[in-house]
């Protein structure tokens, strides 16, 4: 079918010989199976983390920022530097489900879900930082243009740092509506499976009581593709509007304009290395190794390249301009991290961030897992000493030569660091085992264009369905109101005496007795039936051996419920087994 | 109110498409397709509208503008006026590039959010909700044609089972 056709040339999406039920199979696969125990391993490590994290978190606002390695001349270190190594992280997810479904790019539908999932809990953890800096968190609030008692003193709607407030709020709450409408169908597909009333009932709530009407996907595809259109701004805006905490300011190495594009790709790039680091792992643990194949990794590959090479452009082109705006602050501050006492730091950003993408122009490289994997750790780490050059070396030798100091984080920065990573994964794992991982509904409608299966009939000139000439089973159903009767004990069914369909159901199964070509035996041989059993079993249609040997314990309650007469006796005394060999004497 | 409708399962998208074009081609109502994931072209086919729901989100978004334009020149302007490093403020229009991201990022979220939960309302999605798909498979591999029975069930069920249905349902259901 045309609507189905994709080039030859494409390598398929999901591999294997994978239908529509193969894939609800798989991806519910690792939320109804139990968690193995690695998985219990990594939860216990990341759960000790984020409680360590929270101490330190406890005691940084219980005693003060002083138990933090600041001082008066590098008054912002390991805090933004975190804040804003973890808001970019945030950005791959909104990109690849935004920008990617603008450029209807397939393959982001493998990853998206997970993609999302991501940005939103790295989002929380980029927000932790700035209240946590406030000093007084439970005055968060002020930041919000509420009127107050002090007078009408608003909030400055002058300063990126309020910018920032509005940008990363709208950024979650839109990405968080974002990634559970999408996860509607697929909660329903969940909530359809679950067996135990516990899960239905989670899964019914999380749903929404999604029914998958015409229009409810007509109205779902139009949302997700204006949620689109609109994110796709919005991601840029972000990091753009975080970059103006910087470029605003008048310190050397920050009031540069060609901050919002460099700290966008920079934030890409970090987002494509977690995305990275993150599935190729789950890939694994999951099974899904057919969803996200290593054309998943390779694309993604090719983008940590691209926008690798893009920071570094943007790094060289910081050092061209200190250098040709002929100002000589801004050329000491380029200098210093270079040559500097961080000139460790800085190096460290060159060699991860620019040099170490470059060796995905190598196709044996960038479709190697293990080395996917070891790079994209490597743009991690790149990606945050990103942030600590910029933040700290820019700082440490101010204007004032006789201020200048050097920065080292106390126990209380690396635990909450070390903290908020704890944190993440702990979301993710606990994600990981309740949540559908790969937008389900959306891999089975490019099933037909873009899986193995159909490519191979396609390749084969088979066709990809066939109307079925078969006579379709057929139910009529009737409601008709059940009368309530007294014959329901304790949730035992009991047929009434004498019923009809009873006694059907029971010669169903054990035949029936024809009189012109059969003769009636004498059941009363059978021990345990006497004269006024042979004669109730005639009454129901029994009149051979051969049709007591066919009785099971099922045919036995059925008779029972009918006769009404010596309850399991018939078992007891295996009438089956006896008329067997009467039968066969006979 | 309950009402007779005649239900067709299919477990192929293509196989339900063609059924819906000989159904509408036969001139029945279709009053429900429920289906596990988006079939494309399949609103067409059934004659559904097209949704509006991207102008109410561009209504949204204007409004959010509004919202921002109002808020900021009452705040910024009118209420207190700075001078902030010798910028005062005492103009909107002159002060305004200050306000581009606000009036961004407010447009943005007052589009986003009326938007999705005007979807939500519209398609009866909410906590608690029961769902009304009429069976666990259309969430999974099955798609079910609904059609309401006006004496004409033999009719209509000969012409579905010529469709290449796998299962036909004839039941009694209550309408909302």
């Amino acid at each position: 079918m045309a609507s189905h056709y994709e080039a030859p040339i494409r390598k398929p999406l999901v591999i294997g010989d994978k239908g529509y039920h193969d894939v609800t199979v798989d991806i519910a696969a690792p939320i109804e199976g139990r968690a193995n125990k690695h998985w219990w391993i990594v939860f216990s490590i990341a759960l000790a983390a984020f409680l360590w994290g929270v101490g330190c978190i406890i005691y940084t606002v219980s005693t003060g920022i002083g138990t933090w390695g600041l001082n008066k001349t590098v008054n912002w270190a390991w805090d933004i530097t975190n804040f804003v190594w973890w808001v970019g992280i945030g950005h791959a997810g909104t990109l690849i489900s935004a920008v990617l479904l603008l450029f209807r790019q397939k393959w982001r539908m493998a990853i998206n879900r997970s993609a999302e999932a991501m940005t939103i809990f790295s989002v929380i953890q980029a927000g932790l930082f700035p209240i946590i800096h406030m000093g007084r968190p439970w005055l968060a609030y002020w930041v919000l243009p509420i009127p107050n008692q002090f007078g009408s003193l608003w909030v400055n709607f002058n300063s990126p740092l309020l910018w920032d407030v509005f940008a990363i709020s709208t950024y979650l709450s839109v990405s968080l509506v974002f990634w559970w409408t999408g996860l509607l169908p697929d909660f329903a597909m969940l909530r359809d499976r679950a067996i135990l009333p516990f899960q239905k009932k989670i899964y019914g709530l999380l749903s929404f009581g999604w029914s998958g009407r015409a229009k409810d996907w007509q109205r779902f595809e139009e949302v997700s593709l204006v949620l689109a259109g609109l994110a796709t701004p919005l991601v840029l805006s972000v990091h753009t509007i975080v970059s103006f905490d910087f470029a605003t300011s008048v310190i050397p190495g920050w009031h540069t304009t060609i901050f919002p594009p460099y700290f966008v790709a920079g934030a890409i790039f970090s987002g494509f290395a977690m995305v990275n680091t993150l599935l190729i792992i789950m890939r694994k643990v999951c099974h899904l190794e057919d969803y996200i194949t290593v054309q998943h990794i390779e694309l993604m590959n090719i983008v940590i390249m691209i926008t690798g090479s893009i920071v570094g452009c943007a790094y060289i082109t910081e050092l061209f301009m200190a250098w040709y705006s002929g100002v000589e602050y801004e050329q000491y501050a380029f200098l210093n991290r270079a040559t500097g006492p961080y000139w460790w730091a800085y190096w460290a950003m060159m060699t991860c961030n620019v040099f170490s993408p470059q060796f995905m122009w190598f196709k044996k490289l960038r479709t190697s897992i293990m080395f996917s994997f070891f790079i994209s750790i490597v743009v991690n780490i790149g990606m945050w000493f990103e942030r600590f050059v910029i933040i700290v070396t820019s700082l440490h030798r101010d204007y004032l030569p006789s201020s200048w100091t050097m920065f080292s984080p106390t126990f209380v920065d690396i635990g909450i660091f070390v903290g908020t990573i704890g944190f993440f994964f702990v979301l993710f794992l606990l994600y990981s085992r309740t949540f559908p991982v790969i937008a389900q509904a959306e891999v089975k409608s490019i099933l037909k264009s873009s899986g193995s299966k159909y490519k191979k009939l396609r390749d084969a000139g088979q066709p990809l369905y066939q109307i079925s000439s078969d006579a379709p089973r057929t139910n009529v159903k009737d409601v008709v109101e059940e009368p309530i009767t007294d014959d329901v004990l304790m949730g035992e069914v009991k047929l009434p005496k004498g019923d009809k369909t009873g006694v059907n159901e029971l010669l169903s199964t054990i035949g029936t007795f024809d009189a012109t070509t059969e003769t009636a035996d004498d059941l009363k041989k059978v021990k345990g039936i006497g004269p006024k059993m042979e004669q109730t079993l005639n009454q129901i249609g029994i009149f051979t051996f051969a049709q007591v040997a066919r009785m099971t314990s099922k045919e036995y309650d059925l008779l029972d419920s009918i006769t009404e007469a010596f309850p399991g006796r018939a078992q007891r005394d295996d009438w089956a087994g006896q008329a067997k060999i009467l039968n066969n004497k006979k | 109110m309950a009402s007779k409708v005649i239900q067709a399962f299919y477990n192929d998208d293509d196989v339900l498409m063609h059924a819906v074009k000989k159904v509408k081609a036969a001139k029945h109502h279709i009053e429900e397709v429920y289906c596990p994931f988006p079939v494309h072209g399949l609103d067409k086919a059934m004659g559904l509208e097209p949704t509006r729901i991207a102008i109410t989100s561009f209504m949204y978004g204007c409004v959010g503008l509004t919202v921002a334009i109002v808020m900021m020149n009452y705040i910024m302007i009118e209420d207190w006026p700075q001078d902030i490093g010798g910028k005062p403020s005492f103009s909107y229009i002159e002060n305004m590039p200050a306000f581009v991201p606000i009036m961004f990022e407010l447009t943005v979220f007052f589009a986003a959010h009326l938007m999705v939960i005007t979807f939500y309302l519209r398609s009866r999605l909410w906590p608690f909700k029961k769902a009304e798909n009429p069976d666990v498979r259309t969430t999974d591999d099955h798609f079910v044609m609904e059609i309401e029975v006006h004496d004409n069930e033999s009719q209509l069920r000969d012409l579905l089972a010529g469709t290449g249905a796998v299962e036909i349902n004839i039941s009694e259901k209550d309408l909302h």
